[in-house]
């Protein structure tokens, strides 16, 4: 047992020196591994993240909210709807909703404009998001300035700013007294935007939505597991830019693993010759090159890895901020929480180790079955 | 054939450290960051547990449906509300209908008109 | 002792590129001894030593090589034969006695570059599993010996012929084989070198080493401690000489 240890360390010895012998292209070759992983484990840590929080954070959203379809587009819902979907059985309550968004020409930032329900605000007073508040340089007792539906300007004083750490959902928010809605964007008062649901057990939630639809053949619910399906599929593998940025890597690693598995340059098969004609077995041979391509796709994997966590869960994901902002003026100032699952870090592990320590094998097993003679016939 | 007591001393001190002894090194410490990562995730989940339990009730009091995360355009600022036909629903996420919004924005003449309009 | 008997070698059988290389050789080599092979190239004679020296079998004929020079492989047992031949072994048997009882010196010196010179001399222990430290030590012992000390850390492109030779050699015995086998050993070395590659061959001779030589220089087949010249051309055994 020993000495096989002392072997494979000795082989191990002789691995190492022969990968320093090409320094620049196993150099570069370590830095487009650790790259590939470090996106990779990015976009999956970014997505695994977000995708959890989101289903935390939404688990205590609306059971039910109830939209009106007009020509296949939401628009507002007669109030008169509410006491319909409070005669169905099952329902505890069902409330109006009214929110809106707000263009605001200065900063050129969407606003989400609402009337908070649990909550009553004075005519003309404001609370603003945290996001708002900085976008706008703006804080407790100013006057904000909206331009109304008739072209009118309405003026509101701050009252507060919802919390800097609650950021995540109510960076864009502004909460108004509901006559000011109304006032605002000449909402009529036989109108809300949606009507939120809560039911008695939330397995009949279904059920009780099927019908809504029936009674009420014009609108659209949309239950809470499909707000939280919702982000599952935006943060999903396949979706979106996670997809074109896994299809690039995989096609990075793709190429150089087959540059790999293409076969062994004639000095590494002339080495290969010489270790064997001087007592290497087969077998020695390809521990050898085994050592390389775990050593190489290991580090690289580990150094990937640890970036990419640094790199989402330290800096906020800011590679990928530019992507997720688009066009958007006001983004929320928030750190992920590192929900990361070992299954998903597993996963990665075998899809780019295991591959490459394999091309990295194959092509030098051809060549350990030639006769070590070879050395001295060339 | 010269060589300098100094240069065979530097030599021989360098071959004194086996190689495979510093990669066994490498490999334990990487091994322990790796672990290290999944600790600091545990520990860091567990610190933030009171964070998103107040963003919940945010979420329960103002009865809101969304993340605030993309504000660019009502279908992204509330994907889940978006509407059932609009063009975008084929997938909420998708970076933009047209094959050209993922190179070209839209132009800044009709953005500014848009702001006008707004 | 190495005995061959009726000993055949071609190359691509059956195609129209076929080679026969060596052709029905029989011979007996002694141990202890300085034997030179002598041919022009393509003789055969480089053929002939990688037969000797297990790297490649015969294509037909038996290669048996005396018990005692086998030294201690792992795969002999105490009730074998005196004799053993080589050429119906397992690859893996072949290896093994590549291993403990060849020490190979090539034309090329085929060092592997890049690497350094204590490295390349370490390479033919690693498969033995050997400690580190042991082995080390004797392979500084070598380079002490061929006044390669300090040259322990260069690395093998950097030396100049005669080094490169010596840092061959070193490695041949690196593992303390019994038979030291040469091909072409004084090819790229001037007359001054040559002649202090065949006093290290003395040297080892002294020792008690068993060492063939094929080399068409008369240098080496000339040389007063040779003990025994043989001709090969056209793959076959021709005259002797001493």
């Amino acid at each position: 047992m020993a000495s096989w240890i002392e072997k494979q360390r000795s082989i191990l010895d002789y691995t190492l020196s022969s990968l320093m012998r090409r320094k620049g292209k196993n150099i570069s070759l370590f830095i487009v591994y650790t790259v590939v992983v470090f996106i990779l484990a990015s976009a999956m840590f970014f997505t695994q993240a977000m995708k959890r929080e989101a289903s935390l954070i939404l688990k205590d959203a609306p059971e039910m909210v109830v939209q009106r379809l007009l020509m296949g587009r939401y628009d507002p819902i007669p109030l008169d709807y509410l006491q319909k979907i409070r005669g169905i059985r099952g329902v505890i309550s069902a409330d109006a909703r009214l929110w809106g968004y707000y263009y605001d020409p200065v900063v050129g930032a969407n606003y989400t404009v609402m009337v908070p329900r649990n909550q009553s605000l004075s005519p003309g007073r404001i609370i603003i998001g945290n996001g708002i508040a900085r976008d706008r340089m703006i804080n407790r007792g100013d006057i904000f300035s909206f331009r109304a539906h008739d072209g009118q300007s309405r003026s509101f004083t701050i009252d507060g700013e919802l919390p800097a750490a609650s950021e995540l959902v109510s960076a864009d928010l502004i909460l108004i007294a509901e006559a000011d809605f109304r006032d605002l964007f000449g909402f009529p008062a036989s109108h809300a935007t949606d009507i939120a649901v809560s039911v008695i057990n939330p397995k009949e939630l279904l059920t009780i939505a099927r019908k809504i639809s029936e009674q009420l053949p014009d609108t659209r619910p949309i239950i809470r597991d499909e707000m939280v399906r919702t982000y599952d599929s935006v943060f999903d593998w396949r979706g979106g830019m996670v997809i074109v940025l896994i299809m690039m890597a995989l096609l990075a690693f793709v190429i150089f693993a087959w540059e790999k598995a293409s076969g062994l340059s004639a000095e590494e098969r002339r080495e290969i010759g010489i270790l064997k004609a001087i007592g290497w077995e087969t077998s020695d041979v390809i521990a050898a090159k085994t050592y390389e391509g775990s050593a190489v796709s290991f580090f690289s994997f580990t150094f990937g890895i640890l970036l990419a966590y640094g790199h989402v869960f330290f800096s906020a994901a800011f590679l990928f901020a530019p992507a997720l902002k688009g066009w958007s003026v006001l983004y929320p100032d928030f750190r992920i929480t590192p929900f990361i699952d070992p299954y998903q870090v597993a996963v990665l592990f075998f899809l780019t180790v295991v591959p490459y320590t394999v091309a990295t094998i194959v092509p030098s097993w051809r060549a350990a079955i030639v006769d070590p003679d070879s050395v001295m016939r060339s | 054939m010269i060589s300098s007591p100094s240069l065979k001393m530097s030599g021989k001190a360098r071959l004194s450290v086996r190689k495979s002894s510093l990669c066994l090194v490498l490999f334990g410490a990487a091994v322990l960051l790796l672990g290290a990562m999944f600790f600091h995730a545990a520990y860091q989940r567990q610190a933030d547990a009171p964070l998103i339990v107040h963003i919940a009730g945010v979420v329960k009091t103002l009865d809101l449906t969304d993340l605030c995360l993309f504000t660019e355009a009502r279908y992204t600022r509330h994907p889940s509300q978006a509407d059932l036909y609009s063009a975008f629903q084929d997938h909420p996420a998708s970076l933009e209908h047209f094959p050209t919004g993922s190179i070209a924005g839209p132009p800044a003449a009709l953005r500014r008109l848009h702001g006008k309009l707004d | 002792m190495i005995r061959l008997s009726n000993v055949r070698k071609g190359f691509n059988l059956g195609r129209p590129n076929e080679f026969i290389a060596v052709g029905g050789v029989d011979l007996t080599l002694e141990g202890n001894r300085i034997t030179v092979l002598k041919g022009p190239s393509g003789s055969g004679k480089t053929t002939l030593l990688s037969l000797i020296g297990c790297m490649a079998r015969p294509t037909s004929g038996r290669i048996s090589l005396l018990r005692s020079l086998l030294g201690h492989n792992g795969f002999l047992k105490d009730g074998d034969m005196p004799e053993v031949e080589v050429t119906s072994l397992p690859e893996r048997f072949l290896t093994e006695i590549r291993r403990r009882t060849f020490g190979f010196i090539f034309q090329q010196f085929n060092l592997i570059k890049g690497i350094t010179v204590l490295e390349n001399i370490l390479l033919p222990t690693y498969p033995l599993g050997k400690k580190h430290r042991v082995v080390r030590k004797r392979a500084e012992e070598l380079l002490d010996m061929f006044a390669l000390g300090d040259r322990t850390a260069a690395r093998v492109e950097w030396l100049s012929g005669g080094e490169a030779q010596r840092v061959a050699i070193a490695r041949a015995l690196m593992n303390d084989p019994p038979i030291i086998i040469a091909d072409e050993p004084t090819a790229h070395l001037d007359s001054k070198l040559s002649g202090e590659f065949m006093d290290i061959i003395a040297r080892l001779k002294g020792q008690g080493k068993t060492i063939i030589i094929a080399s068409h220089d008369p240098l080496v087949f000339a040389a007063p401690f040779v003990d025994r010249v043989i001709a090969v051309r056209d793959g076959m055994i021709g005259g002797e000489g001493a």
